[in-house]
């Protein structure tokens, strides 16, 4: 992690500019223009239905803007192809969604999109990287809600993405399997060198791991800045 | 028995619509002893299925005595009611009506083609109509059954789905276990039809051909002509089905646009 106010205007890796979306005339994110600098972790919080989430699926573009883009690597993102995008862009959710079959079945889904076969060891030492060690082989099918949840950083993380968008991703553990992932996506954003955007509604896990907080009310950018002068302003 | 009373056709299609009608006033009347009150109903069902048979029959001989090329311009006009009422199964989804239209076209329209051209099915109006019609009605079932259970799987997996296209796949992969799960479950009714045909069921084609007097042989080999021809259009319909609704369900930008409580865009 770098510290507050570290980052300068030039390791600018991600940015929106006036990013809005209605969806049927309601407005889910409304002009939000925002800087992400490399290896920073943003944390996002606010409200059930302040539109964090749906500002989260437009940095991948999972969503279309109404109005408004998003900049990635100092590219307008429509430019990407959305599969290039989305590798580069890495994201994970509230549930885990894993696929049917085993964890290594998993975790080299994406390389296999690209024709790319992922060497064993490879996914061993993934696996090792989120705590898992030796499970490449289990079915998924019988992984509890952490577990799962590892293994779902590990398959985003195959695609080597340089930025990792997480939505609420302890939000359905329980107490004990939430700090486990907690102090996971820290080693791992230090480690990989990622640059992150968490989704959260937690304001104590904000300022637990965030080098900036984001505050989301009404689909707009209340307030940014370091966790302390955001969530105590 | 009864063509000793009525020796005209018109006459004895009277009296046997007649005797059948009545036999079912029986059946409403044993429901009745039950308290189960079906009369209205059946009042109805039975005046709007003799008009409209009888509607269809006078059609239809006018058009028996219409040159041959008028088949193909009626066929084309099923295709294209088959394509408007299949769409009601796909209510919904992204361009329905061009989806189920081209993909019965394809499949029930190439298939009559063929046939025609190879001698299977022959050009008389008397033997295109009814079998295209038959090909046409399987192909329009089928459409509708792979769009609603298309629909169905896409929106109980949109987060699978999303995850997979999140993870850079291609959006035809993303919903490529949807997609084969509704070819196959759309053909189900075409495969039982084809493993149960002569035990189960003795199907109309070869029922009316044994009526009109044909060999019993030649009637059941033509039924399992028929009964494959439907299976071949079915599945053909179902393959164009799936294809086109894998294409539109994504914009261009790849992203999934049948989404629960998402207006389709």
């Amino acid at each position: 992690m770098i510290a507050p106010g570290e980052a300068s205007h030039n390791d600018v890796i991600l940015a929106t500019e006036h990013l809005s979306r209605v969806v049927g005339g309601v407005t889910l994110v409304n002009d939000v223009s925002v800087e992400i600098h490399t290896r920073e972790l943003v944390a996002v919080v606010g409200p059930s239905g302040s539109g964090k989430s749906s500002f989260l699926r437009l940095l991948n573009r999972l969503d279309e803007p109404t109005s408004g883009t998003v900049t990635f690597e100092g590219l307008d993102y429509r430019l990407i192809p959305p599969r290039e995008l989305r590798r580069k862009i890495g994201m994970v959710t509230q549930r885990a969604y894993l696929f049917p079959g085993s964890v290594a079945d998993n975790i080299s889904f994406g390389p296999r999109q690209r024709g790319e076969e992922m060497p064993p060891d490879e996914i061993d030492g993934l696996l090792v990287h989120v705590g898992l060690p030796g499970f490449s082989d289990r079915n998924v099918a019988n992984l509890s809600g952490g577990e799962a949840q590892r293994v779902s950083l590990a398959r985003a993380l195959a695609n080597s993405p340089t930025v990792l968008l997480l939505d609420e991703p302890t939000s359905a553990l329980d107490q004990e399997a939430k700090i486990g992932i907690e102090s996971l996506i820290e080693k791992i954003v230090q480690q990989s060198q990622l640059t992150c955007v968490l989704v959260t509604h937690d304001f104590e896990q904000a300022s637990r791991v965030a080098d900036r907080v984001m505050v989301f009310q009404a689909g707009r950018v209340l307030r940014v800045g370091s966790a302390t002068e955001v969530l105590h302003a | 028995m009864l063509n000793m009373f009525f020796r005209g056709p018109l006459q004895l299609g009277i009296a046997q619509a007649a005797v059948t009608a009545l036999a079912a006033m029986i059946v409403v009347l044993l429901a009745r002893s039950r308290n189960i009150h079906l009369e209205s109903d059946l009042a109805l069902a039975l005046l709007r299925g003799a008009v409209q048979i009888v509607a269809v029959g006078s059609i239809l001989g006018i058009l028996l005595r219409s040159p041959r090329w008028t088949g193909g311009l009626l066929l084309a006009a099923m295709i294209l009611a088959a394509g408007t009422i299949s769409r009601r199964r796909a209510k919904g989804l992204p361009a329905a009506f061009e989806i189920s239209t081209y993909a019965i076209a394809c499949g029930a329209g190439s298939v009559i083609a063929v046939m025609t051209l190879l001698g299977v099915i022959d050009t008389a109006i008397t033997s295109l109509i009814p079998i295209g019609s038959m090909l046409i009605a399987n192909a329009m079932n089928t459409n509708g059954l792979t769009l609603n259970r298309f629909r169905a799987d896409v929106i109980a997996h949109t987060g699978e789905i999303e995850t997979a296209l999140a993870l850079g796949a291609a959006p035809k992969q993303s919903v490529a276990p949807y997609s084969e799960a509704s070819f196959e479950a759309s053909l189900i009714p075409a495969i039982d039809s084809l493993r149960s045909l002569g035990i189960v069921w003795i199907p109309g084609v070869m029922a009316g051909m044994l009526l009109s007097g044909a060999s019993p042989f030649y009637a059941a080999i033509y039924q399992f002509v028929v009964v494959a021809m439907i299976f071949t259009a079915s599945g053909l319909t179902s393959l164009v089905s799936t294809l086109l609704i894998q294409t539109h369900a994504f914009t261009p930008a790849e992203q999934l646009v049948i989404r629960p409580g998402l207006a389709i865009q």
